[in-house]
C-alpha cells in the first residue's frame, strides 16, 4: 500500500453530499435557448465564426480558438443562431461578455462525429484535436488541457495525478461521473498517460466516496491499466491540485513554481472523461455534469448542455419558494451568480439554490484579534492575518512579500475566522489590484519607450532634413557658380540638377553641366571665327583698323 | 612628530584618492529623483500639466518649480504617491479626474490626412495619406493630442469599458461616508 502524506491546515466542513447522490445522473431536457459564452477558458477569447440566422448542428464549432492557450467552443444543440453579442455571464462581476445564443430546433442533431484512434496520431495532432474539441480543465480553473499535455524537457515526468477528490461540500458531479462512467475516465487518463509518459498514474479520491473508489478500481482492472486508485483522507481542500499532489507523492510545489517543474501533472476526472469523448467518440465538449442541490426538493446530478439558462435548469430540482439566489460552485469557493438567467458554462460544476435559512447571513465583521487560527487552517502555510492587514491598508508590496499570489482562495481562513473577517475577499482585492497596477506600469513603460523613440526619430528626421537642405544649398551655389561661369560666354541655361539627388549625382551633374558649358563656349567661339566669308573678314579687319586708329590701342575688352 | 604627520598625510592622501576614484567610478548619471518621479507619472505624454511630456514635468517637480497635482491622468492616486516620494503635502488634483480612455476614429469621416499620426506621441495611429487611419488600442494612452489637428473632427475619446477580464475585486471595507439627507423619499 502506498504511503500517503499530509498537507498542513485544512478544515472539515459538513459535506452535504448525500442529498444529491440518491438519484442517478439524468439528462436535462432541451432548454428554450442556449447562450454559449465564447470565453470559457483561460487564454485567448475565441472568435465567433457564426452569424445571426445561421443554422448550426450540435457540436459544430462556433468559436475559433485564438492562440495556442485557448480552446474552441461549440454549439451544444442544433438550431438557429439568434444573437451574437454581449450577455450577462456567470462571473462575480455581473458584467457581460460575448455569447452566441442559439434557439434549439428540438432535433438535437449532431454533426458528423469522427472517432479517431489516437495511437495512430502524432502527439501534436492529439493536442490539436483536444484544442479543437474545446477540452479544458473541468475542475474549475478551465485551463486548456492540451497546454498541460507537453512534458517539460528538463524534468522527467514522474507522476500523473488524476484528481477525483472533489473536496468541496455539496458537489457530487465528479463522484457520479466516476460511479457511472469510470471506464471512460480511465481511458481518458490513458490518453494523457500516453502523451506525457509518466512513470506512475495516481488517481486520488477522497475516502468519503467508497462507491467511486470501487468503480474506478473495477474500471482500471477492466481496462488492464496499471493506474493506482487511492482513497485519500477527507479534508478540505484535499482536491486542490497542490494539496493532492502533496498527499499522493509527498512533493511540495514551491511558490511561483509549477508542478511540472517537479515532474508531476494533475488532471480532473471530468477532464479525462471529456478528452476520451472527444477522441473516441468525436464529441466536442458540449455538455457536462452539474450538481443541483441546496435549497431544493429534488437534488440530483444532471447532464446539462453548455449554455442552458440556470433558472430553467434549477427548476428541474424544484427549488423551494424562499430561494433567493444561485451559488455557482461550492459554498467555500463559489459565488452568487448575477441573475437567474445566466448560462451554464464549462466551469459550472454545481448550482446551489441559496436561501438565508440554508446559508445564514454572516454577522458583521469584527476586528482581527490575532488568534492565528487562519494561519493554522491555511493549506498553503501562508499567514492570512498578515496578508489581511497589508491588503486592508492597501500596502500591496508587503502583501506580495507574504506571497498572496500563492493563495488558492480556498476559503479555509474565512471559514475558521472567529471575527468573521472575509479574508479571501481581501486577498482577491489585493491580487486584482496588483495585477491592474502591473498592467498599468507595463503600459506606462511601453508608452515611454515609444515616446522616446518617436522623439529620437523626430530629431533624426530634423537632422537629416537639415543636412539635406545644406547639401541642396551647396549644390545650388555650385550650380549658380557654374551658370555664372557659363553665362560669361553662353547665355544658354544649363539643365538644373534635381534638388534632392544625392551628393554623387549632384557632383556628376555639376561636372557635366560645367563640361557642357565649356563645350558650348568652345563651340560658340568656333562659330564666331569659322565659316566667315571673305567680305566679312575684310569688314572685321577694317573695323579693327578703325578702332586702333580711334583709341590708339589694341583694346578689345571694351565693347 | 614628523613621522606622525607623514602617516596622517599619507592616510589623508590614500583616502582622498579612494574617494576621488569612487566618485568617478560610481558616478550617477542624471538626476535619480527625476527618474523616480517619472516612474510614478503615467507616461501619457499628454502635456495637460503644461509641460511638453512626462519627463519635463518630472524635471520641473524635481527642481521644485512645479506643483505635484498637475497630472490629470495620474489622478489622486498619482498625487498621493508623488507626495509620499517627495515628502510634500497631498493636494487636491488641479483638474477633473478622467477615466482611462482611448481615442476612436470614426471610419466614415476620416479623410486620411495623416495629421493625427504626426501628433500622436506614442505612434499609436497607423495609416497613410488618403487611407483610413486606425488607432492601435492597446498602445493608445488617451492623451487627446490627436483631437486638435484633425480637420474633420473624426476622433473621439471613449472611456475604456470594464470587461470580465479587466474587472477588479472591490475593496471589502465599506467606508462610512456622510451623505445628504435624501430629498422626499
Amino acid at each position: 500500500m502506498l504511503q500517503l502524506f499530509k498537507f498542513k491546515g485544512g478544515v472539515k466542513p459538513a459535506t452535504n453530499k448525500a442529498q444529491s447522490l440518491v438519484e442517478p445522473v439524468a439528462v436535462a431536457p432541451l432548454p428554450s435557448h442556449v447562450a454559449i459564452p465564447l470565453h470559457q477558458s483561460i487564454g485567448g477569447t475565441p472568435r465567433p465564426i457564426v452569424a445571426v440566422g445561421d443554422k448550426v448542428l450540435k457540436g459544430q464549432k462556433i468559436g475559433e480558438a485564438d492562440g495556442w492557450i485557448s480552446a474552441a467552443v461549440h454549439a451544444s444543440t442544433s438550431g438557429t443562431v439568434i444573437h451574437v453579442g454581449p450577455q450577462v455571464v456567470p462571473h462575480p462581476s455581473g458584467l457581460t461578455a460575448d455569447c452566441v445564443v442559439i434557439e434549439p430546433d428540438g432535433r438535437d442533431e449532431w454533426i458528423a462525429r469522427n472517432p479517431v484512434d489516437y495511437r495512430s496520431l502524432a502527439p501534436e495532432a492529439v493536442r490539436e484535436l483536444l484544442r479543437e474539441a474545446g477540452v479544458v480543465g473541468l475542475g474549475g480553473a478551465v485551463f486548456p488541457t492540451h497546454g498541460k499535455l507537453t512534458a517539460a524537457k528538463s524534468v522527467p515526468m514522474e507522476e500523473m495525478v488524476i484528481n477525483g477528490a472533489e473536496c468541496e461540500p455539496y458537489i457530487t458531479c465528479d463522484d457520479m461521473l466516476m460511479r457511472e462512467r469510470a471506464v471512460d475516465v480511465v481511458r481518458g487518463a490513458g490518453v494523457f498517460r500516453d502523451l506525457l509518459q509518466p512513470k506512475r498514474v495516481l488517481i486520488g479520491i477522497e475516502d468519503n466516496k467508497p462507491e467511486a473508489v470501487a468503480a474506478m478500481q473495477a474500471a482500471v482492472r477492466a481496462t488492464g491499466e496499471n493506474f493506482e486508485v487511492i482513497a485519500v483522507p477527507t479534508r478540505y481542500p484535499a482536491g486542490g491540485a497542490k494539496q493532492l499532489i502533496r498527499v499522493l507523492t509527498g512533493k511540495e510545489v514551491p511558490a511561483s513554481k509549477r508542478s511540472t517543474d517537479l515532474g508531476v501533472q494533475c488532471f480532473n476526472v471530468a477532464t479525462a472523461y471529456t478528452a476520451w469523448r472527444a477522441i473516441a467518440h468525436g464529441e466536442p465538449v458540449v455538455s457536462r455534469l452539474v450538481t443541483l442541490t441546496g435549497n431544493v426538493d429534488k437534488p440530483r446530478n444532471y447532464e446539462v448542455l453548455i449554455g442552458t439558462p440556470m433558472d430553467e435548469l434549477l427548476a428541474l430540482a424544484a427549488p423551494r419558494s424562499d430561494t433567493d439566489g444561485i451559488l455557482m460552485g461550492g459554498p467555500m469557493m463559489g459565488f452568487l451568480v448575477p441573475n437567474f438567467k445566466v448560462p451554464v458554462v464549462k466551469a459550472t460544476n454545481c448550482l446551489i439554490a441559496h436561501s438565508d435559512a440554508l446559508f445564514p447571513p454572516k454577522a458583521p465583521e469584527m476586528p482581527c484579534i490575532r488568534c492565528g487560527e487562519c494561519a493554522r487552517a491555511c493549506p498553503h502555510e501562508l499567514q492570512p492575518f498578515e496578508m489581511y492587514w497589508f491588503s486592508r491598508a492597501k500596502n500591496f508590496g508587503k502583501t506580495q512579500e507574504y506571497n498572496v499570489f500563492d493563495c488558492i482562495e480556498c476559503g479555509c481562513c474565512s471559514f475558521v475566522c472567529p471575527s468573521r473577517i472575509p479574508l479571501v475577499q481581501y486577498f482577491r482585492f489585493a491580487k486584482s489590484e496588483i495585477w491592474a497596477r502591473e498592467k498599468e506600469k507595463n503600459a506606462a513603460e511601453t508608452a515611454k519607450t515609444r515616446f522616446e523613440f518617436k522623439q529620437f526619430r523626430d530629431e533624426r528626421e530634423k537632422r537629416e532634413k537639415a543636412e539635406k537642405l545644406a547639401k541642396a544649398a551647396a549644390a545650388q551655389a555650385a550650380k549658380k557658380a557654374a551658370e555664372a561661369q557659363a553665362a560669361t560666354s553662353a547665355p544658354e541655361p544649363v539643365a538644373p540638377s534635381p534638388l534632392d539627388a544625392d551628393q554623387a549625382v549632384k557632383k556628376a551633374s555639376i561636372q557635366a553641366a560645367m563640361e557642357r558649358a565649356k563645350a558650348q563656349r568652345e563651340a560658340a567661339a568656333a562659330r564666331n571665327t569659322e565659316s566667315l566669308t571673305a567680305d566679312q573678314q575684310h569688314e572685321i579687319e577694317a573695323i579693327e583698323a578703325r578702332r586702333i586708329a580711334a583709341f590708339g590701342t589694341d583694346e578689345t575688352t571694351e565693347k | 612628530m614628523i613621522s606622525a604627520i607623514a602617516v596622517m598625510a599619507l592616510g589623508a592622501i590614500l583616502l582622498g584618492a579612494a574617494l576621488g576614484y569612487a566618485s568617478i567610478k560610481f558616478k550617477v548619471e542624471g538626476d535619480p529623483l527625476v527618474d523616480k518621479i517619472e516612474s510614478i507619472l503615467p507616461q501619457t505624454q499628454c502635456g495637460q500639466c503644461g509641460f511638453p511630456g512626462c519627463k519635463p514635468y518630472a524635471e520641473a517637480i524635481a527642481k521644485g518649480g512645479a506643483e505635484i497635482n498637475l497630472c490629470p491622468p495620474g489622478g489622486a492616486e498619482g498625487v498621493r504617491r508623488l507626495a509620499d516620494l517627495l515628502g510634500r503635502e497631498v493636494k487636491a488634483l488641479d483638474a477633473k479626474e478622467k477615466p482611462k480612455s482611448v481615442a476612436v476614429i470614426d471610419e466614415n469621416t476620416c479623410i486620411g490626412c495623416t495629421l493625427c499620426i504626426q501628433a500622436c506621441p506614442v505612434d499609436a495611429i497607423v495609416g497613410a495619406a488618403k487611407q483610413l487611419h486606425v488607432i492601435i488600442e492597446p498602445l493608445c494612452t488617451g492623451c487627446e493630442l490627436c483631437l486638435p489637428p484633425c480637420p474633420v473632427e473624426c476622433i473621439s475619446i471613449e472611456p475604456i469599458v470594464e470587461t470580465v477580464d479587466s474587472w477588479k475585486w472591490k475593496y471589502p471595507v465599506i467606508a462610512i461616508t456622510p451623505t445628504d439627507t435624501p430629498k422626499a423619499a
